[in-house]
């Protein structure tokens, strides 16, 4: 059965790519590569070094970006899910900026803080840190009362409540919000590079645009969405190592 | 929150943020922060000027456009993948790949394949709207009672008749939380489009603001962005518990 | 024939480990208990026996300082309680594991919490997993246990805790009839080697007249004490003779009987 599985995922990749092939040789497009030939670019790239120094360059905004969410929002998520006057003042905040098109304060942020790290990091931050905060708070409100009592009775004390019950409880539900801010500080990470100053895949991405080099743009985008999934599936896997217990369904009857 | 014995509403904070915002604005802390009564009346003087009703009439268009698409492609491909194993196989790790994948990269692509407008900016929002509606379809159809299946079959119904008499109806509230949230992906997508596309609707409208630093005009737009993109996506929330009334009882 | 709440039930030599005095406690506008008084005599195991609803689970939980009485006070040692402490430990009715940690975690987690290390919390739970029939599942987690094993968890973490008071909240009400007829009489062990003083909410009649030194029949909400029965000749006579025992049968009928126009 796993077989199945893993061949149908092969199939399905192939029968992708093949489409790309195919639609490139036709051409439908003149700005439609074929497969190969981007993959070639890929490989040329990834040889001569411009990726490694793209890369280099836009992981930075996102590393930084994704660490200060991360640790900003699950630290705000927390204070939200645990007092119910921190929950009614920054909720609301989240909740709008959690239904609306951030990207918009973009120019703002360039205006402010000019077209350098700064901004990027900061888009990388409002993309991403919504869902982690709207996340942590809402798991840790979910806290199912009999644990944090049975923590109580066994004489816990705040602090060991929410180390030992409220975090390992909420735990799957944060990491689930991380995923999804990550996934956003990503589109962050690359909005920036369009659209503040291009850089790193960002700039490869305009500037093989700009001279008609269409397998190299393809090659481009074809890695940071790589990049992408590849690093969630990591995220997963460490979750799953993690916190083994989060795998293990909830017992409370 | 309760204070003094009474319960305050969930979202009155928003009036002690805008106080603060009116203080730092007043305090002339910022440049980039007018205060909250300036943008206000901005809003206002904002939303009668022709420009802006141009951005939001191109906005909506490519808006609704692009979730028409996203709800006309996503519905019947997730239900299809929910009822077809093959289908299912060959399609799901690349509605989970875009689902997670940074869209934006594709975003210059459309412009080479379909130009600088309205086109490349309505596929994008359908590119942002229509995974996670496939992937909540997908789930809503998995989840149905075989029974209800074996039902229909036995009195008799064609496979048409199957399809918008069972599938549809007993995926429907699993397929409108997709919708929903599709719905608010699509009007992030809308705006990153036209941000970088930039030459039409609110991306050509920030751009003229902030080129002639007219704050409080940006702020205002901003506001009702929000603002819109808020209410969309409470209402939905709202209809979603209308009808999805009996989600927990089937 | 109640025995009235209002003279204090003194008995004879047993001083009380545990003393409810006129608690009263409200939910909203639920009432669940009304001016409940009660002594718990040390070293002895007290049953708290009435209909579901009647606000057992909130006595028990007033007792282990979870909850706060509307009004009236607890006394565990002639000290009032304000909070939970280390001289009572509880098994929850709806067993309250951590379903992230293995079993032994969950049993030492009433050791952690009081900043014993790792090594020699674990050597007493792994002695408490054995005592309840658990040896051999340490490591597994809670969603690989039957209910029945997981309140057996719930059960070897509050004895390992080693509290002067067991607050128990129908602590065998999912195991199956042959392991809790054991559990019944190793109860009946530790009341007589241990000197604790044990709570003992139950729904079962028979169990409670099997294990009790004494009863307490509430009433349905809001809760009083109806009746307290204090079971004593047979208890000698050795555990494979009380089901027996024509007193035995007398008091669950008797109970019976009081409680019948209840459920009627
Ligand atoms: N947190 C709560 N909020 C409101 N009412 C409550 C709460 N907890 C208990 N009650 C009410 O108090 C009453 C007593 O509840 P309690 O759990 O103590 O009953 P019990 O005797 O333990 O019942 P059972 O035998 O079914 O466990 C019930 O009628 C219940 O409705
Ligand atoms: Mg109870």
């Amino acid at each position: 059965m796993a077989n199945r599985a893993l061949y149908l995922k092969f199939l399905s990749a192939v029968l992708l790519f093949g489409a790309w092939e195919v639609a490139g040789r036709i051409p439908v497009s003149f700005a439609f590569p074929t497969f190969l030939e981007s993959m070639g670019a890929l490989f040329r790239m990834i040889g001569d070094g411009t990726m490694a120094t793209a890369y280099a360059e836009t992981l930075r905004p996102l590393v930084v970006g994704v660490a200060i969410s991360a640790f900003l929002g699950i630290a705000i998520g927390l204070w939200v899910g645990l007092s119910s006057f921190f929950e009614w003042l920054f909720s609301p905040i989240f909740i709008v900026m959690q239904a609306a098109p951030l990207a918009a304060l973009i120019p703002l942020l360039v205006l402010a803080y000019g077209i350098g790290l700064t901004s990027k990091v900061l888009v990388v931050c409002i993309m991403a840190m919504p869902v982690i905060v709207l996340n942590t708070a809402g798991a840790v409100r979910n806290t199912p009362e009999s644990m944090k009592e049975m923590g109580k009775a066994f004489l816990a004390t705040d602090l060991a409540i929410i180390l030992k019950i409220v975090i390992p409880a909420a735990s799957p539900v944060i990491f689930a919000g991380l995923r999804l801010g990550i996934s956003a500080g990503f589109i962050g990470a690359i909005l920036a590079e369009l659209k503040i100053t291009p850089t790193g895949v960002g700039d490869i991405i305009t500037y093989s645009r700009s001279i008609a080099d269409y397998p190299s743009m393809y090659a481009a985008i074809f890695s940071i969405i790589l990049l992408a999934v590849l690093f969630l599936n990591l995220l997963e896997k460490i979750e799953t190592v993690l916190f083994k217990g989060n795998q293990r369904g909830y017992v409370s009857d | 929150m309760t204070l003094f014995g009474y319960r305050l509403p969930g979202m009155s904070s928003l009036i002690l943020w805008g106080l603060l915002w009116e203080f730092v604005g007043q305090s002339g802390m910022t440049f980039f922060v007018p205060p909250l009564s300036e943008v206000l009346s901005t809003l206002f003087e904002v939303v009668q000027t022709a420009a802006f009703q141009k951005a939001l009439y191109e906005t909506t268009y490519a808006f609704l456009a692009g979730v028409f698409f996203a709800i006309a492609i996503g519905i019947p491909v997730g239900i299809l993948m929910g009822k077809n194993r093959l289908l299912d196989e060959l399609l799901l790790p690349w509605v989970n790949v875009f689902l997670s994948a940074p869209l934006t990269a594709l975003v210059p692509v459309l412009m080479v394949l379909f130009g600088f407008g309205m086109k490349a900016i309505i596929i994008t929002t359908t590119l942002f709207g229509i995974w996670i509606i496939i992937l909540n379809s997908r789930a809503g159809v998995k989840q149905i009672n075989r029974s209800l299946v074996e039902m229909a079959h036995s009195f008799g119904a064609s496979p048409l008749d199957a399809f918008f008499k069972i599938y549809f109806w007993a995926a429907l509230p699993e397929i409108l939380g997709g919708v929903r949230i599709g719905i608010i992906r699509a009007v992030k997508g809308v705006i990153i489009g036209q941000l970088l596309i930039s030459i039409v609707g609110f991306g050509a409208l920030f751009e003229l603001y902030s080129a002639n630093f007219l704050m409080a005009h940006f702020w205002a737009v901003l506001i009702v962005l929000f603002a819109l993109a808020f209410t969309i996506s409470e209402f939905l929330a709202y209809l979603e518990r209308r009808v999805s009334y009996y989600a927990a009882k089937r | 024939m109640a025995m009235s709440q209002i003279d204090p039930v003194v008995i004879d030599n047993a001083e009380s480990a545990v003393s409810t005095r006129n608690i009263s406690k409200n939910y909203g506008d639920v009432e669940a208990l009304r001016d409940l008084s009660l002594e718990f005599p040390r070293g002895q195991l007290t049953s708290l026996l009435g209909p579901s609803g009647c606000g057992k689970t909130t006595l028990l939980k007033i007792i282990a300082g979870l909850l706060e009485p509307t009004s009236g006070e607890v006394e565990v040692n002639g000290k009032t309680v304000t909070g939970p402490g280390p001289d009572r430990a509880f098994v929850f009715q709806d067993f309250a594991l951590l379903p992230w940690a293995s079993v032994i975690r969950n049993v030492a987690f009433g050791l952690e919490m009081r900043g014993m290390g790792k090594s020699e919390r674990e050597d007493i739970a792994a002695k408490y997993i054995k005592e309840v029939g658990l040896g051999g599942f340490e490591h597994s987690y809670p969603h690989e246990l039957s209910g029945g094993m997981r309140q057996r968890v719930g059960l070897a973490r509050a004895l390992s805790v080693d509290a002067e008071v067991l607050l128990m909240d129908e602590p065998f009400s999912a195991v199956d009839e042959q392991t809790r007829r054991k559990f019944q009489e190793d109860l009946l062990a530790l009341v007589q080697n241990e000197n604790k003083t044990f709570i003992f909410v139950t729904h079962s009649i028979e169990e409670a007249v099997y294990v009790s030194d004494q009863i307490a029949l509430l009433l349905p909400r809001p809760s009083r004490v109806h009746e307290i029965i204090r079971p004593s000749n047979f208890r000698s006579k050795g555990v494979d003779n009380i089901r027996r025992d024509p007193e035995y049968l007398d008091i669950v009928d008797e109970i019976w009987a009081s409680l019948r126009t209840y459920v009627e």
